[in-house]
């Protein structure tokens, strides 16, 4: 192993984090402040997932990160790369090998069972944020339940739209009391935040906050009574594996703008073409 | 239904050396439903000054003007505004209304006010303009751009809206036609005979004898001034 | 009759400089009161105080409620007093971008208070929201523009409409007309005071302008150097003010 200590960050700030987490695991949708630190990779490359991972790995952890659901993308390999040098552990792309998956916007296709746990990456935790641009006011609409202002961004998308065209980070209620951005995950995701058996843990690295949901909570997509919440999703099955209930890309394939759809989680995908599924563009 | 009691009144000018001035001192009278009274006086006696106390617009100094039981001296002014709506009219010289409003609504507001529907309103409006031969092309026109005569006209349309128990009619008839003329004496008739207290100011002599049932000197009661 | 609003003793400072001392005055369900004074006499510090944005050193706001009666707002707490603020009690601002939101559509500006207060039926809130801008006089066909393409006098008349649709029972106003042409100014009366009238509100209005008091309100309080020089019923006061500050602010109008 190298001389860093064990996960990157040493034990005070583990100890810190894992404080944090506590907190917004006992207060679920609540954004924790915590000291977020300077890690050796940019804002935005999931700083705040890295410092919360690093807090929860432990060196028996089996690790997997993913990026938009893929294995295989920048992202993914370098911070799953990152703690396999900085914990030692071991790594894979098997969502059910896993017990802490890192993830950046998707949540993976295979539901998670007890004892997993699920890291997402977090840009912008305060989903009041684009209509109050005032913090101070943002968190005393929180303490307050004054959540009046979320439908009117629904709203605004309807009259614009004719529909809720909000498809991705689209806002949730967790228990009944606190408003929560999901992180940038499409809203196709959101029914499975509700009642997951594992746990989910949100960190915002530049934005200091840490946000949780216990195993089993109760999560609702906001909507209107006339506009009710759809997780949608191209309508199409994937191109690789023919399945019908995944989350799809869509891949422009020639400069003919021919297209094709395939499954954004590819240890899905590849796990039901090795089970001999197959899609129409497969090989 | 009107009295006043040892009424006086005084201007201080505070921003010309506070000079004190009076205009009324001590002035008793009474006005019962159905009667007409008549303030007479000289320019400058003090007419209008004094129905202006009466209807709250100036205060008083001194006594008390009890109309409907209330003495508008020492009330409260919400109490006023009551009095006003329900029970005191007042036809000032002066139409003096927000711009923009129609004709029919300036008239139909006082009923308004009382909580009478719009349609129910807008009727007694109409009635009235015709019968002071406004024609209806203006009523839907704000009233600010009308000639004086008009105007005046609207304002007494306005004035005799609702059938207020207790009226002030301050120069009535003046700047009227004869016919005009004709039709607002019968309005002072009509609301004498439904037993409504009047107080008038009428330059026009004929006019005053003909409605008013008294006659009041205001001279009399203005220091400075001989009776 | 109890009053809907009766203030007590409302005093605030500003270091050693007087914003504010002891205001006390009720107001009647129905009562549109007018708040006089030239700039800095602490006018809008007394609004501001009554209206729950600033905090006085001393004094009682007593307010009405629905459900528990007279309540003392300021020691009242933060919750319920911002439940106020978005229900029974409305303030429209002098400047109407600080009482809208910019970014938003003008029947989303409408519809936010009774989103605020649990409507969730999107059909629901955009009729109520385009009856409102009729209300207002903003044709519907403009329901889902940005209030950045309306005129000032437009978007004065639309953070009134997102004000009432709840149904307040007292408005805060804030020199309503200011900044206004004055033809625009006229038809914003008119509008005020037939919704003052249909709705049984009650208002307090500051502003310098004595016509608009002279038009809305029914009382009148002179304000200079954070006291009350004089108070009564608008009429008198304009036409037969007694202390010598309100005869000079009176004398000092010009005569159109």
């Amino acid at each position: 192993m190298s001389n860093y200590n064990f996960a990157y960050l040493d034990e005070q700030t583990k100890r810190m984090i894992r404080r944090a987490i506590l907190k917004g695991l006992a207060i679920p949708g609540y954004q924790v402040p915590f000291a977020s630190r300077e890690m050796p990779m940019p804002y935005g490359w999931g700083t705040g997932g890295v410092q919360v991972s690093a807090a929860v790995l432990t060196p028996e952890d089996t690790f997997k990160v993913i990026d938009q659901g893929a294995d295989d993308t920048t992202n993914a390999v370098s911070i799953r790369t990152f703690f396999e040098r900085t914990a030692g552990v071991e790594t894979t792309t098997a969502t059910c090998d896993a017990t802490v998956i890192q993830t950046r916007h998707r949540i993976p296709e295979e539901a998670l069972q007890e004892g997993q746990i699920l890291v997402y990456q977090v840009p912008i935790p305060e989903p009041l944020r684009f209509l109050e641009p005032r913090e101070s006011e943002t968190r005393k609409m929180h303490s307050l339940e004054e959540y009046g202002l979320m439908h009117v961004k629904l709203y605004e998308d309807i009259s614009r739209h004719g529909h809720i065209a909000t498809s991705y980070a689209y806002p949730v209620k967790v228990e009944g009391r606190y408003v929560m951005d999901p992180s940038p995950i499409p809203k196709f995701d959101n029914p499975k935040l509700g009642d997951m058996a594992a746990i989910q843990l949100f960190g915002a690295g530049r934005e200091q906050r840490i946000y949780a949901l216990p195993p089993y909570t109760q999560v609702v997509s906001l909507d209107f009574e006339d506009h009710p919440f759809e997780a949608s999703k191209a309508d199409h099955p994937c191109g690789m594996c023919g399945a019908t209930d995944s989350y799809l890309d869509e891949l422009i394939v020639d400069d003919a703008g021919g297209r094709m759809f395939v499954c954004s989680d590819t240890d899905y995908c590849e796990a039901r073409q090795a089970a001999g599924h197959k899609g129409k563009d497969a090989a | 239904m009107i009295e006043l009691r040892d009424v006086s009144k005084t201007f201080t000018l505070h921003n010309q050396g506070s000079a004190v001035i009076e205009v009324i001192n001590d002035v008793s009278f009474s006005v019962a439903a159905g009667e007409c009274v008549a303030l007479t006086g000289a320019s400058g006696a003090g007419k209008s000054t004094l129905m202006r106390m009466i209807y709250g617009n100036y205060l008083t100094q001194a006594g008390k003007i009890l109309i409907d039981g209330l003495d508008i001296v020492q009330a409260q002014p919400r109490e006023v505004i009551t009095l006003r709506r329900d029970v005191l009219g007042y036809v000032s010289q002066f139409l003096r209304v927000v711009p923009r409003v129609p004709t029919l609504d300036v008239v139909a507001e006082p009923l308004r006010a009382l909580g009478i529907p719009s349609d129910q309103a807008q009727g007694r409006a109409a009635a009235l303009l015709e019968q002071l031969n406004i024609p209806q092309r203006l009523w839907s026109l704000s009233p600010t751009t009308f000639s004086g005569g008009e105007q005046q006209r609207v304002n007494i349309a306005r004035g005799f809206a609702h059938n207020y128990p207790a009226m002030l009619l301050d120069e009535p008839t003046a700047s009227l036609d004869a016919a005009n003329r004709k039709v607002v004496l019968s309005l002072i008739e009509d609301a004498k005979a439904r037993g409504a207290a009047i107080i008038g100011i009428f330059h026009d002599e004929a006019a005053r004898d003909r409605v008013c049932d008294r006659e009041i000197d205001v001279g009399r009661y203005t220091p400075g001034i001989a009776a | 009759m109890t009053p809907l609003l009766s203030v007590q003793g409302i005093t605030k400072r500003y270091g050693n400089h007087i914003g504010c001392a002891d205001v006390s005055f009720d107001l009647y369900p129905g009562e549109v009161m007018g708040i006089v004074g030239e700039s800095g006499s602490g006018k809008s510090t007394l609004l501001n105080c009554m209206a729950g944005h600033l905090t006085p050193d001393a004094g009682q706001v007593v307010f009405d409620t629905r459900t528990d009666g007279p309540r003392d707002t300021i020691t009242m707490s933060e919750p319920e007093r911002r439940m106020l603020g978005r229900t029974d009690w409305a303030f429209v601002h002098q400047h109407a971008r600080d009482g809208l939101r910019m970014g938003v559509s003008a029947g989303g500006n409408v519809g936010e208070r009774l989103m605020a207060v649990g409507a969730r039926h999107y059909g629901d809130i955009r009729e109520q929201a385009t009856d409102w801008l009729g209300r207002v006089e903003i044709d519907a066909s403009r329901v889902d523009d940005r209030p950045t393409t309306f005129s000032g006098g437009m978007q004065q008349r639309l953070q009134i409409a997102r004000n009432l649709v709840t149904g307040p029972r007292l408005v805060f106003m804030d020199e309503p007309t200011g900044g206004l042409d004055v033809s625009v100014q006229a038809r914003l009366l008119d509008l005020l005071r037939g919704l003052v009238r249909d709705m049984g509100l009650s208002a307090i209005i500051v502003t310098h302008d004595l016509a608009v008091v002279r038009l809305l309100a029914d009382r009148l309080m002179v304000m200079k150097d954070g006291h009350v020089v004089e108070a009564g019923l608008t009429d008198q006061v304009l036409d037969d003010p007694q202390h010598a500050y309100s005869q000079l602010l009176v004398s000092s109008v010009l005569q159109v």
